[in-house]
């Protein structure tokens, strides 16, 4: 038996999801969070069915790749019953969907999701009259606590069984979207009686957050209090950690020598083993749960708000501001997310921007390189310097396709209070990726690392990359590096520990030489996991080309650096 | 009158899109169709992006989007 849950974007199906089949669907209170559908066996009363989390939909119309994934995906599996959840406290958004999917013929349900969310506005939700109406059944639930999910999928798969075909009557078959659009108002209408609303501090906090000065000093505080804790914690934590290690690694020299093929070998994977855990790792950590908390919170979308008119000064795509704060986390799935653009020219656009953002891996290189040797402030001005050089491509990008954009449409979530579950658990979610997709891959280039040092054959691959670290003034060792940081952006300072020969990058690089580093290594070509996302939304071709302009942007990017690097 | 010409805190009724069908789909999408009441509760500076209230749902529409959402007073 296959399950379905569709939705509008942001009513809560990757969380009623995550509840039934443990953290596997990305969630975040914003709209597109999911933009491809995700399968999962679960146990419903001692029967096992296929459960699938589409992405958000506002209708079966829609035109994005993202929607597109809904509609076909409906169009060919067998879908035993649908569940529709919707957001209970926008009824009359929600319910258009439904009037779309009750010509379908197949089994359905409604889940109305937030009903302490309507109930806190003041809706009082007549339930059975919906049923009524509708002749499908109707079920409340708060996903985010787990309140009413045994009883939605039990009676899902007891209808299911039944497989009854609905027949919806005439007066539930609008004529067109407009109809549609009046026919699901009137429906909201008379099954909610607004009560008194409770304003609390969600109504209030906006006129704080959203002001026109006092917004941009909160968004300034907050972001600075962010940076502050992921350096401190991390920091806190690499200086003993590196410590132990390095104390290790000098006995196991003293033990076993330095210059044997096995020597080599054994500290290729110690410096691997290290660079995860002293160097990524304090910072990924603190990050992560952050940016959780934000997405979960709802701010995200506040900050796409008060930057649009300034990202469109700088030329910045105005509806790109969601895979460009995702990129923050992951690029990859920033460039998946560009899938809720309906223009492919908007897309490419995007996507070229997205993966120079800084992700989480990068962190790791400018803060455990900038951030630790130089100092905090330096590492904040790297971001700074980011978001301009992304502006100023972009502005390049929009000139060189001309298109005319419409603008930014985009959905305010109300503010939600996170739970300690759904944040912890998709930092885990995070964090596990890395320690199972990247570490390894950190570990096996240290070792590789070590072989090629052995053998004397990094040379080579140094001088294949020499004319970029000449003209960066970095020392040749680099190139190594620099070449294994397309695998995963931590091997470059990771390997670069091994390359230069010393633990204390301080002895082996200048401090400009460790910035122009570091900024080359945020620029230039994204990861393997990212070129092969870019290859999976817009073909090979682009992602070749978006691979070449990152490396003209990191270029230009490190050469400004090394510019300002000789005149300070 | 569109959207940018009117006061924060007031209400208003959409009347229709300019600019083309393209703003037409993409607002309907959203669920934004001409008859919506729309109150405008914010404008971000900057030449940046309005925030208005439909049907309890909270919206941000760009400067370009705003300037073509035709509304009248109600």
């Amino acid at each position: 038996m296959r399950i379905a849950l569709i939705g509008q974007p942001n009513c809560g199906k990757s969380t009623l999801f995550n509840q039934v089949a443990g953290y596997k669907a990305e969630t975040g209170n914003f709209h597109g969070t999911t933009v491809t559908f995700t399968e999962s066996k679960i146990r419903v009363a001692g029967e096992v069915v296929e459960l699938v989390d589409l992405p958000g939909t506002y209708t079966l119309s829609g035109t994005n790749p993202a929607e597109a994934v809904a509609q076909e995906y409906l169009a060919s599996r067998a879908v035993d019953i649908i569940i529709n959840v919707m957001d209970a406290s926008h009824l009359a958004q929600g319910l258009e969907l439904t009037l779309e999917l009750l010509p379908l013929n197949k089994p359905l349900i409604l889940a109305l999701n937030m009903m302490d969310e309507a109930s806190r506005l003041g809706m009082k939700i007549n339930g059975p009259a919906l049923q009524e109406k509708l002749g499908v059944a109707v079920l409340p639930l708060i996903a985010s606590k787990g309140r009413g999910i045994q009883n939605l999928f039990v009676t899902a798969k007891n209808a299911a069984h039944k497989g009854d075909a609905l027949h919806p009557s005439d007066s539930l078959q609008p004529r067109d979207a407009i109809h549609r659009h009046s026919l699901a108002d009137e429906l909201a209408r008379a099954i909610v009686v607004q009560g008194e609303r409770h304003l609390t501090w969600r109504d209030r906090i906006d006129d704080l957050l959203l002001h026109p000065v006092w917004g941009y000093f909160a968004l300034l505080a907050i972001m600075a209090v962010f940076f502050e804790i992921v350096y401190g914690l991390g920091s806190a934590l690499e200086r003993p950690v590196l410590t132990l290690f390095d104390q290790f690694s000098v006995y196991l020299t003293q033990h076993i020598g330095i210059s044997t093929f096995w020597a080599e070998l054994l500290n290729g994977l110690l410096q691997g083993i290290s660079g995860g855990v002293a160097i990524v790792l304090p910072y990924l950590i603190p990050f992560l749960v952050g940016l959780g908390l934000m997405e979960d919170i709802g701010y995200l979308p506040r900050i796409a708000f008060l930057m649009d008119g300034l990202m469109h000064r700088l030329g910045l795509h105005g509806k790109a501001i969601v895979p460009f704060i995702l990129g923050y986390g992951c690029n990859v799935p920033a460039v998946m997310s560009t899938r809720i653009l309906e223009e492919r020219q908007d897309r490419f656009i995007a996507a070229a921007l997205a993966v120079l953002v800084p992700c989480a891996a990068r962190l790791s290189v400018v803060f455990g390189l900038v951030a630790f040797y130089i100092g905090p402030l330096w590492a904040l001005g790297i971001y700074l310097f980011n978001i301009l050089i992304i502006a100023l491509s972009g502005r390049i990008l929009a000139y060189l396709l001309p298109e005319d954009t419409p603008g930014l449409i985009l959905e305010m979530p109300t503010y939600r209070v996170p739970t300690l579950r759904a944040v912890v658990n998709k930092a885990w979610f995070r964090i596990r990726e890395f320690t199972v997709e990247a570490w390894p891959l950190l570990i096996f280039g240290s070792i590789a690392l070590s072989i090629l040092n052995y053998f004397h054959v990094s040379g080579i691959f140094n001088m294949v990359v020499r004319p970029i670290t000449w003209a960066l003034d970095l020392p040749s060792e680099v190139g190594v590096p620099l070449i294994f940081g397309v695998l995963r952006k931590e091997l470059s300072l990771v390997m670069l520990r091994q390359a230069v020969g010393v633990t204390d990058f301080s002895a082996a690089l200048t401090q400009i030489q460790m910035v122009t580093f570091s900024v080359f290594v945020v620029f230039y070509i994204p990861c393997l996991a990212t070129l092969s996302a870019l290859r999976r939304e817009l073909g090979w071709k682009t992602m070749l080309a978006i691979a070449g302009f990152t490396v003209v942007v990191a270029l230009i990017a490190a050469l400004l650096v090394r510019g300002f690097g000789f005149l300070v | 009158m569109s959207l940018l010409d009117i006061k924060i805190g007031k209400s208003v009724k959409i009347v229709g899109f300019e600019g083309g069908k393209g703003l037409k789909t993409k607002m309907t999408r959203y669920g934004l169709y001409p008859g919506d009441i729309a109150r405008l509760l914010r404008v971000a500076p900057f030449h940046g992006p309005v925030l208005i209230e439909v049907s309890g749902r909270e919206i941000a529409l760009g400067r370009g989007v705003a300037a073509n959402v035709q509304v009248e007073s109600i």
